[in-house]
This record gives structure tokens, C-alpha cells and sequence, in this order.
């Protein structure tokens, strides 16, 4: 099979999954897609077990916060087909306030730990997840702190402020 | 923004069972201990001298990079990544620059593009120095660590003579790097390729046939192909393992793809492949870096940087003395430059795997959000697992030989 390029993977994905899979984004040649939540298990599966595009490798699972959107919490999946040589970018899109997604350790056992580490520092509930405890932050830490409402400083410092540089 | 009250949950069991009347001791291996090198934690549970169970707890260094880099202009970052894996701070330094550049659409002159080459093949070879080097101390053989330690002293000697620093080198800039390399360091880096061959082959000498050092490493830990992949791991470990997945071979950046190198690969994956891998990932290095100086020579001489003036800030003296200057400066400076709004993930060959660095511009002068995929990380968390069921001495080794750097480990 010749290199797989981003239209092929693109149309196997909504072959199997219609309209609940979507290309969000190909900025720099790597595909990104989105899907719900309910779904990404099916979706992570079938991309490590097609015969076609075997993307057995998890790069990597972490989280954005967008604070203006009502879904904000987004879950980013990076996975990567050692065989084609090719990288997919799967994001799931999840409720601030109450951010549940099933745990991909089902799949991999590398999960474990990025899994762990999106919990400790964003919030979001992996269920099914063996052990999802904090990771790098203290145990009896009450915050998310990598999301926006928790500034790096003393939010009273008022001499670092964009408003005195113009901005 | 809905309220969001955060489950804490209580410390894993094992903490709290250390009944005296059992069987079984709960051992604490670390944080601070000799044969740990660096802040880890392993809270293992042992029958005699073997382990029944154990559990990491990391995050001990834990300076909230990922936070500070929101807040902090992209140049100012450099110096962040020096301190993921502080042995090999060129390497992410450079991995920083490139992911960057990648956002910004900038395209690099060859020669520099060579000059980050030899810069990054150097700092591999002083990562695995250390790591083969202490794997010999922790097996109880102390000379061949002497040997190449020197070796690595000189490496930084050349980092010093390229960019002033030794350890933490915030070595490059966006789009090139901060100066040209001198005489003295282009004869050092020649001086290094010829003298590092004789080291590393005495180095050797004194393991590679050493019955102690195969009764202690060859068959420990040993690791299985789809074990390795489906716990993420990526580096010298995972080609140990026989993996031939190396990201300078499978997204060649920097001009990778020109360079002719084997990638070295093992059979068992256990304490001695890894080992053997290291070595003559070494080898190799040097055969990049002997085939960048060569390609250097045939370049426009004096280019170490691209002509990017928006990026890129000029001379401190052209600054005073040239309009265009001081404004390109102040527009750096105080972050006035436009940046593409997109997401990009770049990826380079760190000295323990695949490093990549996800980032999310918003147009501003930082980034809205930078993620490190950090492999000593992914690769550490199979290593409480793998424990059980090991002695306690080949646990140790095991670690040394996972060479997890604490500093990429925590972020």
C-alpha cells in the first residue's frame, strides 16, 4: 500500500463512522478530527486495529481549556502509524464543569500516566482509569491549576499588566 | 464558568499498609538515595530481597513549565526546556527553536541547519556518556565512568566555547543562533572525533565481554516489542527492544535525510541491549557529525542565522545606530509581531526518545497552550510495573538503565 495520505485516512474514518467523526484542521500536514465523547473509544480502536492504518502508537494525551467556549475543555489524542509513517490528532470536546471522557488504558497501557497527568492538571474524570490519582501535584491539592482561571502570579502585582506596555 | 469542586482522592494503599506482623516489607527507595540518580520515589513492597509490588510517586521537582510558558514570550522558553533533560539541553533547546520556526513558516539556512546537527549529535552523545557511565558504576565498576566523564567535559567545553554556558545552555536562537561558532570551536568539535573513538572503544572494552557485567545486565528487564509500544515508549529503550523507530529517520528535521546513519536496534530488550544500543547510537553520532562538518565547508561561510528580521533580533550596536533595527527589536521585545493562529507538534530525537513539543498560538506573543510530550515520563511509568517480581539489585539497574532524567520526568 502506498503512503497513506490524510483524504484516505479522512474517508476510512467517515466510512465507519458517518457524521460523528470530522476534520477539524490539516495545518502542516497533520490531520486532526474531532469526535464526541460517547465515541472515542470506537474511534481510537479503530485506528489501532485497522488492517490499513494500524496506528499503534500513543504519542501522547493532554487537554486544552477554553474558557470562552461552553464546551471547554478539549481532550487531544495524538497517535501515530508506525507503519504508514503518519500522525492523527483526535479531539474531543468536553463540559467545563463536569468533564468525563472513558479512559483509553482499555487500549493502551501508556494511557495510564498521560491519563493521570490530564487529570491532575485540567480536571477531566477518566472513567474506567485503574488508578486516577494526582500526578505531579500534591495529593491535597484543590485546583485544575493548568486551567485559565488560575493566574502564575499574585493577580494583585498590577506592575506587569499589558495595559502599561500598550497592549 | 460552573462551579467545579475537584475529587481528592486518598493516598494508593500502599502507603498506609505496613502492618509488622506481615510478611512483607514496605520499603521506601528514594526520593534521596545514591543508587537513584536524581529525586525518585518508589514505594516498593519486598519479600526478602525480591520486590512484590511497588509504586512510583513522581513530581518532586515539579516547576509548572507548562504554566510559566503561557506567560512568557516564545524566546523566553528557551531556557524552560534546558531544564526537561538537563543532560541534554541542547537537543530540546534546538527541538524548541525548530517547533517554532515550524509555526512561523521560517526557512533556515543549511548551514546552520548543519551547525544544530552538530550541536544535537554532541549533546546525545554526552546523555548517553552518562547514562552507559553510571550503568557501569551501579553494577559495581567504577574506571569506565572516569574514562568517558572526561570525554563529556570536553563536549561541554565545546558548548562553552559556542554559547558561554556548560549545562543549561539556552544554546540557539529562533531562526539561527546567537553567534557563529569560533576557530577554536570547529577544532575542538574535529579534536573530539578524533579523540573519542580510542575512549569508547576502551570503554569497551572494559564491559562489553565483561562476564560480571553480562551476569548483571544481559536478560534483566528484559522487554517485549508490543510491551515497549503499548507502554509509549520511545528511544534508545524502545530499539533495544528491536523497534526501528527513530524520529530523526521518520521525520527527518533539520536536514536529517541527508546524513547517512544506521539505526542500531536490539533483540531482547532487556539491561544489556540497551546498553549496546547506547554505545553505538554513539558510533553513529559521530558519523553525523563528521558528515556535517564536511557539508559546512562546501556552505557560504559566516551564515548562522536566518534573515528574519521580525524574529530574529539584531546586533545590540545596530540597535543604536539603525532605525529599522531599533524597531525590529522593540517589536520583539515587547511582542507587537503577529503569529499564525494554528496548533502544531513537533518532534525531535531527544537522548531518551521521541520529544515533542505541541503548541497552540493564539496570534499572541505566548502561547496559549505548550504541551512537552516528554519521554522519560512515558517511558518511567512501565517501571513500577516491571519491578515486581525483580530483585532489588536489578531494579536499580534497571532505572540507571531507563536513564530517567528527573527534569524531564517532572517538568
Amino acid at each position: 500500500m502506498a503512503r497513506l495520505d490524510n483524504k484516505t485516512l479522512l474517508e476510512l474514518m467517515s466510512q465507519e463512522f458517518g457524521g460523528d467523526v470530522k476534520s477539524i484542521d490539516e495545518a502542516f500536514g497533520l490531520l486532526a478530527v474531532e469526535t464526541a465523547k460517547e465515541k472515542i473509544i470506537e474511534v481510537l480502536e479503530f485506528l489501532k486495529t485497522h488492517k490499513d492504518l494500524q496506528f499503534i502508537y500513543l504519542t501522547d494525551i493532554t487537554a486544552v481549556h477554553y474558557p470562552s467556549q461552553s464546551l471547554s475543555i478539549a481532550v487531544v489524542y495524538h497517535l501515530h502509524s508506525l507503519k504508514h509513517n503518519v500522525r492523527i490528532r483526535v479531539k474531543v470536546f468536553l463540559d467545563g464543569g463536569k468533564p468525563e471522557i472513558p479512559s483509553a488504558t482499555v487500549l493502551w497501557n501508556g494511557a495510564n500516566w498521560m491519563e493521570r497527568e490530564t487529570y491532575d492538571f485540567f480536571g477531566v474524570i477518566f472513567t474506567g482509569h485503574p488508578d486516577l490519582r494526582r500526578i505531579l501535584n500534591v495529593d491535597d491539592m484543590e485546583v485544575f491549576p493548568m486551567r485559565k482561571e488560575y493566574p502564575l502570579e499574585d493577580p494583585n502585582r498590577v506592575d506587569k499588566k499589558d495595559f502599561f506596555f500598550g497592549r | 464558568m460552573s462551579e467545579f469542586k475537584p475529587v481528592v482522592k486518598p493516598n494508593h494503599p500502599i502507603f498506609e499498609d505496613n502492618d509488622p506482623q506481615d510478611e512483607l516489607v514496605t520499603l521506601n527507595l528514594g526520593p534521596t538515595h545514591p543508587a537513584t540518580h536524581g529525586v525518585f520515589q518508589n514505594v516498593l513492597q519486598v519479600d526478602g530481597e525480591r520486590i512484590v509490588s511497588g509504586v512510583s510517586t513522581i513530581g518532586y521537582i515539579h516547576r509548572a513549565f507548562e504554566k510559566i510558558a503561557e506567560h512568557r514570550p516564545y524566546y523566553q522558553i528557551t531556557p524552560l526546556t534546558d531544564r526537561l533533560n538537563y543532560c541534554s539541553s541542547p537537543i530540546n533547546n534546538m527541538g524548541w527553536h525548530m517547533t517554532v520556526e515550524k509555526l512561523l513558516g521560517i526557512e533556515i539556512p543549511k548551514r546552520v541547519q548543519y551547525m544544530r546537527v552538530i550541536i544535537m549529535e554532541l549533546a546525545r552523545i554526552a546523555d548517553h556518556i552518562i547514562c552507559n557511565g553510571i550503568l557501569g558504576v551501579d553494577t559495581g565498576a567504577f574506571s569506565g565512568f572516569l574514562y568517558v566523564m572526561q570525554e563529556r567535559e570536553f563536549i561541554y567545553e565545546i558548548f562553552e566555547e559556542i554559547c558561554g554556558a556548560r549545562l543549561t545552555t539556552n544554546i540557539g536562537r529562533i531562526g539561527g543562533f546567537e553567534r557563529d561558532f569560533n576557530e577554536v570551536a570547529f577544532q575542538k568539535i574535529k579534536e573530539f572525533i578524533k579523540r573519542y573513538p580510542p575512549v569508547l572503544a576502551e570503554f569497551e572494552d572494559l564491559f562489553n565481554r565483561n562476564r560480571i557485567f553480562i551476569e548483571r545486565t544481559a536478560g534483566v528487564a528484559s522487554v517485549s516489542p508490543e510491551t515497549a509500544l503499548s507502554y509509549s515508549w520511545s528511544g534508545p529503550i524502545l530499539r533495544a527492544t528491536g523497534v526501528d523507530y527513530d524520529v530523526r529517520a521518520n521525520e527527518p528535521y533539520s536536514s536529517y535525510e541527508e546524513f547517512d546513519f544506521d539505526i542500531p536496534v536490539g533483540e531482547n530488550g532487556d539491561v544489556y541491549d540497551r546498553y549496546m544500543v547506547r554505545n553505538e547510537e554513539m558510533r553513529q553520532s559521530l558519523r553525523i557529525i563528521a558528515q556535517a562538518l564536511e557539508k559546512i565547508e562546501k556552505e557560504p561561510k559566516g551564515i548562522f542565522h536566518a534573515d528574519v528580521p521580525a524574529f530574529y533580533l539584531p546586533p545590540k550596536e545596530q540597535v543604536y545606530n539603525n532605525m529599522e533595527a531599533l524597531i525590529y527589536h522593540f517589536k520583539i521585545v515587547m511582542g507587537e509581531i503577529d503569529t499564525p493562529k494554528t496548533e502544531v507538534y513537533h518532534a525531535v530525537e531527544g537522548g531518551n526518545g521521541e520529544l515533542g513539543f505541541y503548541l497552540i498560538s493564539d496570534g499572541g506573543r505566548s502561547p496559549y497552550r505548550l504541551h512537552f510530550r516528554r519521554p522519560s515520563f512515558i517511558n518511567y511509568q512501565m517501571y513500577a510495573p516491571m519491578s515486581s517480581g525483580m530483585l532489588l539489585s536489578d531494579a536499580i539497574i534497571n532505572m540507571s538503565s531507563l536513564n530517567v532524567i528527573a527534569g524531564e520526568l517532572d517538568a
